[in-house]
């Protein structure tokens, strides 16, 4: 497999309703990714694409549709959907492309606009659950959030304080974003005294809804060091799928997201993650997943998370900064695009060019993650420079 | 271009841009409709609710008893053929207390939350859990590893789904 490097990043504005179409979002997404790097759409050679379901926005086949805004027309393009697990996924889809040695460069492009659905976006993950042994007690897609994050806080004592400091984490750095949607500190109060939605799940425990789109452009090693001296090496990928019987799974840890870590931590030589990786972007639709996977990265020992975040270890000036970006819970959450932000953070925080945001002490290896499908799949990028 | 820009686009729209005419949108309903055929493993199971009873399927290799049952075992990967009759109790894995619809409305005033819940059948394999309701019970006193009862509709009103189990209450 040949080396893969990110040599430019770009995404639109955060916002809960976009004026722009699902193509226009794409373009000036890829737009800047392409603009970043001095590459121009002729000289790139393929495309790697990622968006939800077509009952979200409504339109068969959304990927063809897409295909203008994405710059995949007349070149080898393909779209991939692993529910929230796409916006990491489409990078690993993305590497592929390059590491096969097929191709030199792939753009990676997610978008997502979650506001043309109505009444609500949340309506149309209902059809992941079982159609016949779980649709008949017509259930809420928040339900399978709130009972995972009770057997969490039940199996280690945690509380809805503990887990409101890492939505506070989280949104905090998220403030400094430009792409935000988001401009007031929110507190732990805040938090736990927001409406509740579904015990333990309260309105400021869960990300947004939210449209947007990001783009990463990779390149193979000679074409990367031609283009930028500071390429952002794809040093891992991992990826795995557990059951769709979720109910017979321990809810308390991500095994799938242990699989895919460790898989990635294999590729990149990484043998104690929790003490070589600079930066971490677990993914956080919800406050309590950001620990849940900070867990299942293998960067924090099961049931010690809430104490190491207390201890301010996750802290942008901690040991192990969480999801600097600000993450789904600071920045918002156009699904398949709020993964591939993820990563546009490793490539602009290990470059230095995080500028509010940047972690001190030149952080050199970062991790991104991604989850989805019915609680069952993730993703998993680690970047070196 | 500059090399600062790094985010572009993603236009933020209020709902008075809409109301006062300032952009202008298109709308569709779409009417999709679905029949599923239930399948040999969940047909059975099926209709073993009609009469009131739990039943899941056990794996010869792996000895898991397995609910919902199922014609293979997914670890083994082998035909999991052996009918094995449940208890109609089981213990709350983990639960939640639910005040939004599925469209994420909130619940009117006087109706009553809705109880989602993991339930480990007793007589399946530890962990074996199936999502249900809880019923017959204040949320303030629902508990982790509390032991629960299947509350059945009556026969005449039983048809041969999950929702011929009401729901579970506390034994």
């Amino acid at each position: 497999m040949r080396k893969v490097a990110m040599v430019g990043a770009g995404m639109t504005r955060f916002v809960r309703r976009a004026l722009e179409t699902p193509k226009e979002l794409s373009y000036e997404a890829a737009k800047i990714a392409l603009d970043s790097s001095g590459l121009s759409l002729d000289d790139l050679d393929c495309v790697a694409h990622g968006t939800a379901p077509d009952a979200f926005d409504g339109i068969h086949q959304n990927g063809e549709y897409m295909v203008d805004g994405s710059g995949g027309w007349n070149k080898p393009t393909m779209r991939v959907y692993v529910g929230g697990g796409t916006g990491v996924h489409a990078i690993v889809h993305g590497w592929h492309h390059v590491a096969s040695g097929l191709f030199d460069t792939c753009l990676v492009v997610c978008e997502e606009k979650m506001s043309s659905a109505m009444p609500h976006a949340q309506g149309f993950f209902l059809t992941i659950f079982d159609s016949i042994t779980e649709r008949a007690l017509e259930p809420n897609l928040l339900w399978i959030f709130a009972l995972e994050m009770n057997r969490y806080m039940e199996r280690y004592g945690y509380t809805k304080e503990d887990m409101a400091l890492a939505a506070v984490n989280n949104k905090t750095n998220g403030l400094n974003h430009p792409a935000s949607q988001f401009s007031d500190q929110v507190t732990v109060d805040d938090v736990i005294n927001s409406e509740m939605l579904a015990y333990p799940v309260s309105r400021l425990d869960v990300s947004p809804v939210s449209d947007g789109a990001a783009a990463v452009l990779l390149a193979a090693e000679p074409v990367a060091r031609r283009l930028t001296d500071k390429p952002v090496w794809i040093e891992g990928v991992g990826w795995s799928l557990d059951t769709a019987y979720w109910a017979t799974r321990d809810l308390s840890y991500p095994r799938y997201l242990d699989q895919a870590a460790r898989m990635a931590y294999e590729m990149a030589g990484i043998r104690e993650p929790a003490k070589q990786i600079d930066i971490a972007e677990p993914y956080d639709p919800f406050d309590y997943k950001a620990l849940h996977h900070m867990e299942g990265l293998q960067l924090s020992p099961r049931g010690r998370t809430v104490e190491l975040l207390r201890d301010g270890h996750f802290a942008k000036d901690g040991n192990l900064p969480m999801c600097p970006s600000g993450g789904l819970l600071g920045v918002g959450n156009p699904i398949s695009a709020a993964g591939t932000m993820k990563v546009c953070e490793l490539f602009w925080q290990l470059r230095g060019e995080a500028d509010q945001r940047q972690v001190p002490g030149n952080p050199r290896l970062g991790v991104a993650q991604a989850w989805g499908d019915l609680m069952q799949v993730s993703s998993v990028v680690v970047a070196g420079i | 271009m500059d090399e600062k820009i790094k985010v572009s686009g993603g236009t933020g729209l209020s709902s008075k841009d809409i109301s006062s005419g300032k952009i202008f949108m298109t709308e569709d309903s779409l009417d999709c409709a679905y029949a599923w055929d239930t399948g040999v493993a969940i047909n059975r199971y099926l209709s073993e609710l009609k009469k009131a009873r739990i039943i899941g399927t056990k794996c010869r290799k792996c000895k898991r008893v397995m609910l919902p049952p199922r014609l293979f075992c997914e670890l083994c990967f082998i035909p999991s053929n052996e009918w094995v009759y449940l208890q109609d109790s089981g213990v709350v894995n983990t639960f939640s207390i639910c005040y939004v619809h599925w469209d994420a409305s909130r619940i009117g005033e006087g109706e009553k939350p809705h109880l989602p819940a993991v339930i480990e059948i007793d007589g399946a394999s530890q962990g074996m859990g199936i999502m249900h309701l809880l019923g017959e019970v204040e949320p303030k006193h629902i508990k982790t590893g509390m032991k629960v009862q299947a509350v059945w509709k009556p026969e005449s009103e039983r048809e041969g789904s999950i929702t011929d189990i009401k729901y579970f209450k506390p034994l």
